[in-house]
């Protein structure tokens, strides 16, 4: 993970007996393994892989409609018409026979893709622009910040619900790249305020006085010092975009071919599950997301520390 | 007003022209990259979803000459700039005669009203909060409770509004279900009609600002850190103020103004997240319209509303700029 933060090398000392206290220096004390980080990265590798690995287990053409009896509720339940819950539907089905199972395990990971696939294409774009800025300055830097500065303040929701509402058919890919076309101003600032920062340190000054050039101090002195800020800008964008693409989906502007959690809410409130007490149909796929969110959100609060060892301090 | 320039003042003005140009361009241009034009996809969409419609060429030729769809693309384009300028969006499709305009007046109160409460409620409550987890009089306990809080910030209001419905309205049934006051109750300046108006709009505001008090919280903890360490504390301190008096004169005032920018960077996702919580509550704001239009495809409302709810972010934004020095002597916008 980066030259700067191995600490392999200064192993030893403990080994040596010297007081624990000296356990700082341990190879798993870095603040890459803060429990936070951890549990946020557990969370969401949980859901991730009971969605990739329940298609093995769950047949999901029982996402789509008319494959299971209606309305069932989830097992141990009994729904306003008496019928009690079966195994054959565990979670339950909604109003046009979508088996709920199936919709979690189909749904979760194409949560997962349009979040991947928009925060990495805005951030590769972030990544760039910010760089350019911070190190070629001048003309270059107005125009990104101006841009940046622009775009950052334009609701995107609007302007998606705009575009989306006039295409016949989204996929999930196109969404995502929809939505990356307002992902990257804030990556671009981020990056651009910590390599202005960094251009100006000592460790730069030494590498441009050792003859380096423009490229090797970029690529070899600052990226690997950017990681933690990356990571996070990556994690706050797949926030964003995820978030972006419930906001389209529960509007009815999502994939309308594709099981998605926010479809699935969509269906949900305009079949009024709320006041028929349906509580599995809408319930399941927010609390869904809701892990989804805390795990991004507790992955954000790991990068921070590592990135700010002042919150590590003073969480102690 | 020393602490202004010419200069200042143009560049802001000219960040929220620009940030509004090219809000509208992409609004225009988007739908004229598709094949076909607006009137086609928009009439084949609604045979798609609602069976034939009757004499759809006579009607596409109609509207495209009504929309003038077949003048070339730079007078189209001129033509809906001078339109927007008007605040001229057009008529709604869906409720034929109604200029889109009346129905975003009719609209935009609501949603502005509910905002500024709920904005503003997250905003003190979540600098309150950060600033009591940073003074050191804080009891623990209450220091190791408000971290939990922080677990609503990451959940979407959509899916908080949801939940509140379900909890607060349909299984204690101590608030309303949907709406912003009862069907049928005249509009007056009353205490019954805002006593209503209130008790209606208690969770929809509840969810803006579950969701949205954590980020101020987190800011001004980071902020008050900063801050404690100047020496200038340790003074006020040294000369055995009272340490309550420290908090408010000396730790909050210093750390709550940087606060004040971020507003900018975060309206704009408050404003798309209040737009979706209107749609869940049924509240007769904007986000209500957005949907209504959505479900009868009706894109000049749809195009019209986004369109308010951009300038209105950016006007909020150019406010918010043009005020800070006024409230922080610190920062100086005088060319230098």
């Amino acid at each position: 993970m980066g030259s700067t933060l191995d600490t392999s090398g200064l192993a030893t000392p403990r080994a040596a007996g010297l007081p624990r206290r000296m356990g700082r220096f341990n190879r798993w004390d870095t603040p890459w393994l803060n429990p936070k980080l951890l549990a946020g990265v557990a969370l969401l590798l949980v859901i991730l892989l009971s969605g990739l690995l329940g298609r093995f287990f769950w047949d999901t053409d029982l996402a789509f409609s008319g494959k299971a009896p209606l309305n069932l509720p989830p097992v141990g339940f009994v729904n306003t018409r008496g019928q009690a819950g079966t195994w054959e539907h565990p979670l339950g089905t909604e109003n046009s026979g979508r088996d709920m199972l199936a919709l979690m395990i189909v749904g979760a990971p194409n949560s997962f893709l349009v979040g991947v696939v928009a925060a990495g294409v805005g951030m590769t774009v972030g990544v760039i622009l910010g760089f350019s800025a911070g190190f070629i300055g001048g003309r270059v830097d107005d125009v990104i910040r101006l841009l940046s500065d622009v775009t950052v303040t334009i609701p995107s929701l609007m302007v998606l619900i705009v575009i989306q509402s006039l295409m016949r058919q989204v996929d999930l890919t196109t969404m995502a790249l929809l939505i990356a076309v307002f992902a990257w101003p804030t990556p671009t600032r981020l990056i651009r305020a910590q390599v202005l920062s960094m251009r100006a340190s000592g460790y730069v000054h030494m590498a441009r006085l050792s003859g380096a050039s423009t490229w090797a101090i970029m690529f070899r002195e600052i990226l690997p010092n950017l990681t933690p800020y990356i990571f996070a800008s990556f994690i706050g964008n797949a926030t964003g975009a995820i978030l972006a693409a419930v906001g389209l989906e529960t509007l009815g502007l999502g994939p309308q071919r594709v099981p998605t959690l926010g479809g699935t809410i969509y269906f949900a409130i305009n079949a009024a599950a709320l006041l028929r007490n349906m509580w599995w149909w809408w319930g399941l796929p927010t609390l869904m997301l809701a892990l989804i969110f805390i795990g991004l959100l507790l992955i954000n609060l790991g990068f921070d520390e590592i990135a700010n060892p002042r919150l590590r301090r003073s969480s102690q | 007003m020393g602490r202004y320039s010419i200069g200042f003042i143009a560049q802001r003005l000219g960040i929220f022209l620009l940030t509004i140009w090219i809000a509208a361009s992409v609004i225009w241009l988007i739908p004229r990259l598709a094949p076909g034009d607006p009137i086609s996809a928009m009439i084949m969409r609604m045979s798609s979803s609602g069976g034939r419609v009757e004499n759809a060429d006579k009607i596409i030729a109609g509207w495209k000459e009504r929309f003038g769809l077949n003048d070339p693309l730079p007078v189209q384009y001129v033509r809906y700039m001078g339109n927007l300028l008007r605040f001229d969006f057009g008529y709604s499709l869906a409720h034929f005669p109604t200029p889109v305009a009346d129905i975003i007046g009719l609209a935009l109160p609501w949603t502005l009203g509910l905002l500024l409460v709920a904005v503003t409620l997250a905003f003190f409550i979540g600098n309150f909060l950060g600033a009591i987890m940073v003074w050191g009089r804080t009891p623990g306990l209450i220091r190791a409770v408000i971290p939990m809080f922080m677990i609503f910030t990451s959940i979407p209001s959509i899916l908080a509004a949801i939940f509140l419905i379900y909890v607060f309205a349909f299984l204690l049934e101590w608030f309303p279900l949907a709406g912003s006051y009862p069907l049928g109750m005249k509009v007056e300046l009353s205490w019954r009609f805002i006593s209503a108006v209130i008790w209606h709009a208690t969770l929809p505001a509840l969810s803006v600002v579950l969701v949205n008090f954590g980020y101020w919280t987190l800011g001004m903890r980071g902020m008050m850190i900063t801050v404690e360490g100047e020496d200038y504390i340790q003074l006020a301190r040294a000369k055995g103020l009272k340490p309550f008096y420290v908090l408010y004169r000396y730790l909050v005032r210093n750390a709550i103004l940087p606060q004040i920018t971020a507003f900018a960077i975060t309206l704009g996702s408050l404003v798309s997240g209040q737009v979706l919580v209107e749609y869940i509550f049924g509240y007769q704001g904007m986000g209500n319209i957005i949907f209504a239009a959505i479900t009868s495809q009706d894109f000049p409302v749809i195009q019209g509303a986004s369109f308010m709810l951009i300038v209105i972010t950016a006007l909020a934004v150019l406010i918010m700029d043009l005020t800070y020095p006024l409230i922080d002597p610190r920062i100086s916008y005088e060319r230098n």
